[in-house]
């Protein structure tokens, strides 16, 4: 550590030019950091989404229905604690450009499935009690001042009811708070009995089956027995975790993955070329300081090490930078509200840092090298 | 006049000694077409889209679709309905007098992708039997078309040549049905291509639906629309929305397209600020070699104008260089290059679209080099300007 | 009277180009130590080769050097950076301290390769330039000093870590006559008072008659050998 001041002070030597590169590096970095952290986070959030949770489909595809009956023989395979229901309702109030996903369901199961989810009882004891009944998200009851007692209309593009219209009215019975499941949680939730009993087709059908197993580990096994199960049925299942049906939604929007690999990968080209150029011109302008170096009884080694070492420091300082400043975008409360919860993952910063050495070595070899071949006498004489 | 002999002299002398500053030189090359390369390649999935979406649909076309419906999926039209559109005023009709339409449903089948066998849904069109009709353009290039009341599909170029198991004799399961793929059609790599078609009574005998979800017609010209709009809004016993067909494939892709170009331009945006900072480094190491040069050429009365403009005009060849290297690089990897997206009708199918780079969008990336080289170029310029003639030459 | 610079036969040749040019035929030299010797000579006498050779930081084309004990034409590259770190001191017609660091940080530089402590690293630099009249110029960076300063800083630089030998190359070709006399006065002082070695390359025959001992290159021979009395 005795030489940092000397690396340091090397460093800074063209203070506009180390200056400049730092720019470009942090600007590099903070691409990085974007890119990567968006999709890290996308990773990670689907990483964490609950393991023990299993979404059942018809295995035809999701909009395909499955029967109802399915729901007790789903319910009596060893290891499961609680299953619920989703059903399409497709809503949106007063015109389709305003989407409510509204799903019918069974409230008293659909909250043992997800726990996380923040309600009062009293409300999953009402919602059971009123027919008509709605639970609402909070986020949704804040949008269109819709609260408690009120009774709202939801048209479906999909669904008539016996009435022979497209919009059923609900009266709000509660309200939820999804927080801690994060972005995609469906806020409008109707009886499914009610729905059931009050559409003119299509009776007895659904999308979803949500089941919540005793123990995450037995997540496989009880998959594969709820598809076997079904087999040969007129509708078979498949039988996913949460997070790998999540994964396989996000797959079909793009692969971000490859996109934020491709633009890092470019970026990340172009910045090698840059600090080497800028570590060779500092190397060339210093010829007789580091022969005088030399002179002093440095080794070739050792001034190999100390222009390798300012490298480094340029290239870490900066992408420390990048990184940092890439953090603090995602702190944006825009960003929050998009992501939920969501700051720079760690593997990430982490990644940046060993991108940062591997930039710093390979830009930062041939100067080094070149400085380690210098020879003295010819350097301090000038050529 | 004097002035632009000037300038012309210096700048010749800048270029003679490019040679020597190579290195640096080329920093500002491969920045700027490392930038330009990304935001066009990025940009040029957005034009393909675009162009897939605007080939798809005609002027003198018509999707008639459920009040308020934003896309077909959230569309419903009963037969009653379908009956009366049929009547509607302006439509094309034969030498019958029988109108040309397509009443249509569709389902979406899961399916996987060839490249990671992603699991991807698609959409299964169920079209009306005057399909060829209504779609001159929709034309068999493999097997042969499918016949009514089996479970025949045939299949969009882009979706056979994209997705698993879609080559003819390949079965399709799905609920209800094994459809039996029995030939390949291309509709001018519109949108449809993405997608298979069957006959629209028969998934609806397998779905067990009654119902359209909407009805395409073809019109006696384009001029013909606003009465075809018309007459079916007149009709009391409807509550139907009509849009042209290019209009609502339009509308269809908006989202996605602004999606991607506010992710190219912003991730453009930051690069360009990168490489901005590239070139100020490049061009002030340039000046500052050149420093005894210039301040000869000033003490030998050269203005300061003529100093500024040929740093610029080395910035700006440099730019430029980089701009077209990038844009070729952009062309060369990925025009043609297909990738699909959810886009397909009302965002529920894949969309296969080929990337475009467009000479607009070439043409564009090169401005943005331009900019960034002037920016660069800039500062180190007025700085050769400003250097006063007596301590430049003392430095040296 | 001990001989620390033994040189036997010494001939140095370089290639330049297609030419190889040979620069010194075959010189015998005993330098001893407490000596202060002049190398005097037109240019291209092979004065700054003999010094090189001396100092370590070139090797012979054939014949022994042996500088303190140690036979260094027979040492490697490595091992010879090492020795110059022990032994020599190096002062240089232009000052060649890094502009990047002050005088105190010049002068720690060579300190920075031994395993001294950083208080005892300050403490020596702070009686360097002491030494050499520069203490209260500690913080300044060579930019900040005038060449006489800068030379004497380079001069603290060079006896820091109290070497065996000092090597000077024209310490004062870039002075004028009064900071050229300083600097002489100076090494006249290290030699007389600390009992400094020093080997010094010089144009100026003014400078030449502060040493004790004056010697004459010429066309890669010595000439001319003076010894003059304290």
């Amino acid at each position: 550590m005795k030489y940092f001041s000397l690396v340091w002070a090397g460093l800074w030597r063209k203070k506009t030019r180390t200056v400049f590169t730092m720019i470009s590096i942090v600007i590099a970095f903070l691409l990085f950091g974007l890119l990567q952290g968006i999709n890290q986070g996308f990773n990670t959030a689907l990483a964490r989404l609950d393991v023990d949770r299993l979404y059942v489909s018809a295995r035809t595809g999701m909009t395909d229905g499955m029967p109802i009956s399915y729901l007790s023989r789903i319910r009596n395979v060893p290891g499961v604690r609680a299953v619920s229901m989703w059903a399409y309702f497709g809503g949106y109030y007063q015109e389709a450009r305003n989407p409510v996903p509204a799903f019918a369901t069974d409230a008293v199961e659909l909250m043992k499935v997800y726990k996380e989810i923040k309600i009062r009882p009293e409300y999953i004891e009402a919602m059971a009690k009123t027919r008509t009944g709605a639970l609402i998200g909070e986020p949704l009851a804040a949008k269109y001042g819709w609260k408690v007692g009120d009774r709202v209309p939801i048209g479906t593009s999909i669904w008539t009811n016996k009435a022979g219209s497209n919009t059923w009215e609900f009266d709000i019975v509660g309200t939820f708070d999804a927080q801690a499941y994060g972005a995609g949680f469906p806020s409008f939730y109707l009886n499914y009995s009610y729905f059931d009993e009050a559409r003119q087709f299509g009776t007895g059908e659904l999308h979803y089956y949500i089941v919540s197993l005793e123990d995450p580990k037995q997540a496989t096994r009880i998959s594969r027995e709820i598809d076997e199960m079904f087999a040969n049925s007129s509708v078979e299942t498949r039988t996913q975790t949460e997070s790998a049906l999540a994964q396989s939604q996000l797959k079909q929007f793009a692969d971000i993955n490859f996109i934020a690999n491709a633009i890092v990968g470019a970026v990340l080209f172009t910045l090698l070329f840059l600090t080497a150029n800028t570590m060779m011109q500092s190397v060339r302008e210093r010829t007789s300081e580091l022969a005088v170096l030399k002179t002093l009884g440095y080794s070739d080694t050792k001034v190999l090490l100390l222009v390798l070492t300012e490298s480094l420091l340029l290239c870490l300082f900066a992408a420390a930078l990048g990184i940092a400043l890439a953090a603090l975008v995602f702190e944006a409360p825009a960003l929050q509200k998009l992501f939920g919860n969501f700051s720079m993952p760690m593997f990430v910063a982490s990644m940046g840092a060993g991108i940062a050495v591997l930039v710093a070595f390979i830009s930062g070899f041939p100067p080094a090298w070149r400085a380690r071949q210098l020879n003295i006498v010819d350097a301090l004489a000038g050529r | 006049m004097k002035m632009f002999r000037q300038i012309g002299a210096v700048t010749a002398m800048n270029f003679r000694s490019l040679p020597q500053r190579v290195s640096t030189s080329l920093v500002v090359v491969i920045g700027i077409a490392g930038v330009v390369a990304v935001l066009v390649s990025v940009l040029a999935m957005s034009t393909g889209l675009i162009r897939t979406m605007e080939t798809t649909g005609r002027e003198d076309r018509a999707i008639v679709m459920r009040n308020g419906s934003v896309a077909e999926t959230s569309s419903a039209l009963d037969r009653n309905s379908v009956r009366l559109i049929v009547d509607g005023a302006g439509i094309k009709r034969d030498e019958k007098g029988e109108p040309i339409l397509s009443a249509e449903n569709f389902r979406i089948l899961m399916l996987h992708k060839k490249a990671d066998d992603a699991e991807i849904s698609v959409i299964l069109r169920g079209v009306g039997p005057r399909l060829l009709e209504v779609r001159p353009e929709l034309k068999i290039v493999e097997g042969r078309m499918f016949q009514p009341a089996v479970a025949e599909v045939i299949v969009g170029k882009s979706a056979h040549a994209q997705f698993k198991g879609l080559n003819v004799g390949d079965v399709v399961r799905s609920r209800g049905a094994n459809w039996t793929v029995v030939g390949v059609f291309e509709t001018a790599g519109d949108a449809h291509e993405s997608s298979l078609i069957t006959d629209a009574e028969t998934l609806n005998s397998i779905d067990q639906r009654g119902a359209f979800q909407s009805v395409t017609a073809l019109l006696e010209s384009p001029s013909a629309f606003q009465t075809f709009k018309d007459s079916l809004s007149a009709n009391p016993a409807l509550a139907v929305d009509v849009v042209r067909e290019r209009e609502y494939y339009r509308q269809q892709s908006k989202t996605m397209t602004t999606i991607i170009s506010v992710i190219a331009y912003v991730v453009g945006g930051i690069m360009a600020v990168g490489a901005v900072f590239a070139a100020l480094n490049t061009m002030y190491s340039a000046v500052s070699a050149r420093l005894q040069e210039i301040a000869t050429l000033r003490a030998l009365g050269f203005g300061s104008t003529a100093m500024v403009m040929s740093v610029l005009a080395e910035a700006l060849v440099l730019a430029l260089i980089g701009g077209v290297i990038g844009a070729l690089l952009a062309w060369a990897f990925f025009n043609g290059n297909t990738v699909s997206t959810l886009g397909g009708a009302g965002g529920l199918g894949q969309l296969v679209f080929e990337l475009s780079v467009s000479p607009q969008l070439m043409i564009l990336g090169v401005v943005w080099a331009c900019v960034i080289g002037v920016l660069g170029g800039l500062f180190p310029a007025l700085r050769a300007a400003r250097l006063p003639v007596a301590m430049a030459l003392r430095a040296v | 009277m001990t001989a620390l610079v033994t040189l036997r036969n010494v001939t140095k040749s370089y290639v330049r180009g297609k030419q190889k040019v040979e620069v010194l035929h075959g010189v015998d030299l005993t330098i001893e130590t407490g000596e202060f010797l002049a190398l005097m000579g037109p240019s291209g006498s092979g004065k700054t080769t003999l010094l090189n050779l001396v100092a370590g930081l070139d090797q012979p084309t054939s014949g022994e050097v042996l500088v303190a004990g140690d036979r260094i034409d027979q040492l490697s590259r490595g091992s010879l950076s090492d020795w110059r770190a022990r032994h020599i001191g190096f002062i240089f017609q232009f000052y060649n301290l890094l502009p990047v660091l002050t005088a105190e940080a010049n002068v720690e530089v060579p300190l920075l390769l031994t395993n001294l402590s950083k208080a005892e690293r300050r403490r020596r630099v702070q009686v360097a330039l002491e030494l050499v009249g520069l203490a209260e110029r500690a913080r300044h960076k060579p930019n900040e000093l005038s060449g006489g300063q800068q030379q004497r800083v380079a001069i603290a630089r060079a006896i820091v870590s109290d070497p065996t030998l000092l090597v000077c190359d024209e310490p004062t070709g870039d002075l004028d006559r009064q900071n050229a006399e300083e600097i002489m006065n100076l090494l006249q002082a290290l030699n007389r008072s600390q009992n400094k070695t020093i080997v010094m390359v010089t144009h100026d025959p003014k400078a030449a008659e502060y040493a004790s001992r004056e010697l004459h290159l010429d066309k890669g021979l010595l000439t001319n050998d003076t010894r003059r009395a304290a």
